[in-house]
């Protein structure tokens, strides 16, 4: 069990990497705390896989170090940090039986028999395998194999970590949610640090304690669930989770308040999620390098952008006025497509709540509403730790 | 294979391979057949006397010293090939410029026709011009591969190491690329040692590839007549006279048809029995 | 010991182009230099063995025999192969497995044991030396490994894709030379490759059923080598010549061998 960090990690395929879109990570800094559920949640082609490999001493870093409890693991080999990792498609032996298999890891480390054999019987049962220790690896099932793959990151006492790097992939629908909750069991019966690699937003909110939001190969946001959801610290954040994203607007700001489209928009300090922001959960403990501003705050520049989820838009008679273009009725609550002028939003309505049929007008909750700068959150300013 | 559809109207599709392939190998065949029974008895044949050329060959010494020759000489190339050209492609590189390379350079002798295979290595071995043969000649050993019984053997060996070992490389390379990088990936977290790899990883992802290698291997070493025609004529002596040099001395040479033609059915059926005990073990081995 | 792994692909590439280079060295020597003083590069340096090779009509029209009988046989395996590897990759037919098997076994013929029948049998069409004769004979152990390689390529591409052309009302034969050949490109250009190399290499039967008109370049050169005497200069250049095309060949499809062997099915 270790607390990881990673310095300054950068890393690029190329040998003689030039331009920034040569680094596939352009520069990471993060800790791990130890004993957190962790997702690692974005697009394909972040740099999620690059920096789970550089975890696990399968990839070197280009720059920076890896850390394991302040000890640099950056030139170790894979074995010799004791990390195990359970990869997009199942990888088991063909020759073995699922005992042979979950055996494989400990025999590598030369442990005796007795206690590969009873070491093994263990992970078994927490994987509801031991009626199966006999039988050929390569009959099993996708989901089967899955949770040997599993099972011999599990076996070894001594490992600092164990990675997902997209397991569920090949599963079908009903298991992904048995095996999703198993690994949550895990979780808590061992406190051994999770790393779950996810393009699925739904997998990583209910996995994990705390969220990485990676973008480009930059980590965009470290945050709890709720954090992720009420404060966004990069407008790709407020698009990619949350559904509908959040919309986003182009702004200028004039004064203390933002102006889209000739309309001035209050924005609020957000008093309910500041509280937490003095908490140190594992969240808190990981850094993300800060983004430059260029001119903060500064009225009249073009990167400037107001951002709003839908759940915080509601139906006003103060407010400006839109045109409703759709109204798509989901459930418990209905998504209006709304328009103002060219610029398209969408909004939440709640099902007893009523669509006013004529000159709708809405308004933006002050305390929800964000401007960004260069898609960086710029106001309201969080408080600085 | 389980999701085929019945279709009776297939028969169609492979109609012309069928009509194609049986004109080739049926009336040839129903030739050879003919002659084996054939020739002594006029019109009124006795099926069991025909058999006497079968007797004859079967129990001819001729036959079972060239047949011992053709087992020998097909172990001793399968011995060295399989795991030369394992090792070989374990070791080649799988990504970057230098696959092609390695590609297009090894599998240059594969192309060439094989009577040139032949003479290529004539010219290559002799012992006054030849490189091989005079190198060797300089280092003081004694070699002379038109004279010298051993020296015909071994040169015929290296030839065939030579022509064939690539073949073997190119499909165990195929297998290995087709194993993904998370299989590796896995075994370094899991300590694996190279050993391991090798044994657990590598190998049964190349069984089907090295079953069709060993396969191949078979069939034409056993088959083996235009190389070591060219390079040695069969000799010295019969030293190095396999099967099918055998057969054509014997069906052409001599114009003795009716044994020749027993030769060869003898000889069809060995390759065909062998063959099928092979595939059937492989096969029940995959199932299990 | 990693970064030294490349000696073994090294040394074996170095085995197999010695002979090659010996093979060349000698096509650039004169006969009594061949004879005489043993050098590792020709001191004589001379072009008369090629240009022989060019100018005698019975040398070039070897080269334009064998290149002929290859490319007829590989045209007909292929478009032979074709609906026949579909058929073993899709259905279920009576005798299926038999007659996979059947052709397999065609692959294991001794070509010595078909020499004579062969000629008798073609003879007897009056087809003897022609290049339909050698194209056709070539088809005993071309088609079966044509098939062999098609339908592994066949199976890799989803049954969806017929069905749906299906759906879409094309029949059997416009789908299948509209939509299912584009997509196995790769596939019909390995087998060809196949096709090319094991006709192009093949010269027992070549040569049986050949005496002037449809003379392999290869017969030729083993037949000169034993009637004009001694003529290793020339026997060399026109060896060397024969290892050209296959190494165009291997050339173009360099991306695709190791492909196309893996795709067979046992």
């Amino acid at each position: 069990m270790a607390r990881i960090t990673l310095e300054q990690i950068r890393h690029s395929y190329l040998s003689a990497p030039s331009g920034d879109a040569d680094w596939a990570l352009k520069q990471i800094d993060l800790e791990w705390a130890d004993g957190g559920a962790y997702a690692l949640l974005g697009p394909s082609g972040c740099g999620k896989t690059t920096l789970l490999n550089i975890i696990s001493g399968l990839v070197r870093p280009s720059r920076g170090q890896v850390r394991f409890d302040g000890a640099d693991v950056t030139g170790l080999d894979p074995v010799d940090r004791h990390v195990a990792q359970v990869f997009q498609f199942p990888v088991i032996y063909d020759t073995m039986t699922v005992h042979g298999n979950l055996a494989f890891p400990l025999r590598n480390r030369a442990m005796p028999p007795d206690a590969v054999d009873a070491r093994v019987r263990e992970v078994a049962g927490m994987l509801d395998l031991q009626d199966k220790l006999s039988r050929r690896a390569s009959r099993l099932t996708a989901d089967e194999k899955q949770k040997i793959s599993l099972g011999r990151g599990l076996v070894r006492s001594d490992v600092n970590v164990i990675m997902f790097d997209e397991p569920l992939t090949v599963i079908d629908p009903h298991m992904k949610w048995v095996l999703r909750s198993k690994l949550k069991e895990l979780h808590r019966e061992f406190g051994v640090t999770m790393i779950y690699v996810t393009h699925d937003q739904t997998e990583a909110l209910t996995f994990a304690d705390t969220v990485v939001v990676m973008y480009d190969g930059a980590v965009v946001q470290v945050g709890t669930p709720v954090e992720l959801f009420e404060r966004p610290r990069h407008t790709f954040v407020g698009h990619f989770i949350g559904s509908p994203g959040m919309n986003v607007l182009p702004c200028t700001v004039d004064g203390a308040e933002a102006v889209f489209d000739g309309v001035p928009i209050p924005i609020a300090g957000d008093d309910d999620s500041d509280s937490d922001d003095a908490g140190s959960g594992p969240a808190r403990a990981a850094r993300v390098a800060r983004p430059r501003l260029s001119p903060s705050g500064a009225g009249g520049t073009s990167g400037l952008e107001l951002g709003v989820r839908p759940e915080f838009v509601c139906f006003s008679d103060d407010g400006f006025a839109v045109e409703v273009t759709k109204v798509d009725d989901v459930g418990r609550y209905r998504i209006v497509d709304i328009r103002r002028g060219s610029h398209l939003m969408k909004m939440v309505v709640g099902e007893n709540d009523t669509i006013p049929s004529e000159n709708p007008r809405i308004r933006f909750d002050p305390a929800h509403t964000r401007v960004y700068a260069d898609g960086w959150l710029v106001a309201p300013r969080e408080a600085e730790r | 294979m389980s999701t085929r559809t019945v279709n009776h109207r297939a028969w169609w599709l492979v109609a012309p391979v069928v009509v194609l392939v049986a004109f080739n190998a049926l009336i040839p065949m129903m030739t050879v057949v003919n002659y084996s029974f054939q020739e002594t008895f006029g019109d009124n044949v006795f099926f069991f006397e025909g058999f006497k050329w079968y007797e004859q060959v079967l129990t001819s010494e001729r036959f079972h010293a060239s047949f011992v020759r053709q087992i020998i000489f097909t172990g001793v190339i399968l011995a060295i090939e399989i795991p030369l050209g394992v090792a070989i492609a374990l070791t080649m590189p799988r990504r970057g410029p230098w696959v092609s390379v390695c590609l297009v350079l090894m599998a240059l002798p594969l192309l060439i026709p094989w009577n040139v295979v032949g003479a290529m290595w004539n010219i290559f071995a002799l012992p006054e011009i030849g490189l091989l043969g005079r190198t060797v000649n300089a280092m003081g050993i004694a070699y002379n591969f038109t004279q010298d019984p051993a020296s015909a053997w071994i040169t015929t060996v290296v030839m065939d190491v030579w022509h064939w070992t690539s073949l073997v490389v190119l499909l165990a390379y195929a297998g290995l690329c087709s194993i993904p990088d998370a299989y590796y990936q896995a075994a370094k977290i899991d300590g694996a040692s190279a050993w391991a790899v090798f044994r657990h990883i590598e190998l049964p992802k190349m069984k089907r590839v090295l079953t069709i290698a060993i396969l191949l291997r078979f069939m034409d070493s056993f088959m083996i007549y235009t190389e070591p025609f060219v390079l040695t004529g069969g000799g010295p002596g019969n030293t190095t006279t396999f099967l099918s040099i055998d057969l054509v001395k014997a069906a052409l040479g001599q114009f003795d048809l009716g044994p020749a033609a027993a030769m060869s059915l003898v000889y069809f059926l060995i390759v065909l029995l062998v063959c099928y005990v092979f595939f059937t073990a492989v096969m029940r081995g995959e199932e299990r | 010991m990693r970064s030294f792994k490349w000696v073994a692909p090294l040394l074996y590439i170095v085995f197999l182009m010695l002979p090659i280079y010996w093979l060349l060295n000698m096509s650039f020597k004169t006969t009594n230099e061949i004879l005489g003083a043993f050098s590792l590069w020709p001191q004589d340096f001379t072009l008369e063995n090629y240009k022989k090779i060019f100018t005698d009509s019975t040398w070039y029209t070897g080269y334009i025999n064998s290149l002929t009988y290859v490319v007829i046989n590989t045209v007909i395996s292929v478009t032979a192969a074709l609906p026949a590897a579909y058929a073993f990759s899709r259905y279920q037919f009576l005798g299926d497995k038999h007659l996979f098997f059947w052709l397999l076994t065609n692959r294991m013929a001794p070509p010595a044991v078909f020499a004579l029948p062969f000629f008798q049998l073609y003879s007897a069409m009056n087809l003897f030396d022609t290049h339909i004769a050698v194209a056709l004979a070539h088809c005993l152990f071309n088609i079966p490994l044509a098939v062999w390689i098609l339908e592994g390529f066949m199976s890799a591409v989803p049954k969806e894709l017929d069905e749906t052309a299906y759906v879409d009302g094309y029949s059997f034969p416009r789908f299948f030379v509209k939509i299912f050949i584009p997509t196995i490109t790769a596939g019909i250009g390995v087998t060809a490759f196949f096709c090319f190399m094991f006709s192009w290499v093949e010269l027992l039967l070549a040569k049986n059923l050949t005496s002037v008109a449809a003379k392999p370049i290869a017969a030729t050169m083993t037949r000169t080598a034993s009637t004009a005497g001694y003529e290793l200069g020339l026997l060399a250049a026109a060896g060397t010549l024969t290892i050209v095309p296959g190494a165009f060949v291997i050339y173009f499809v360099r991306h695709y061998i190791a492909k196309g062997f893996a795709l067979g099915r046992v």
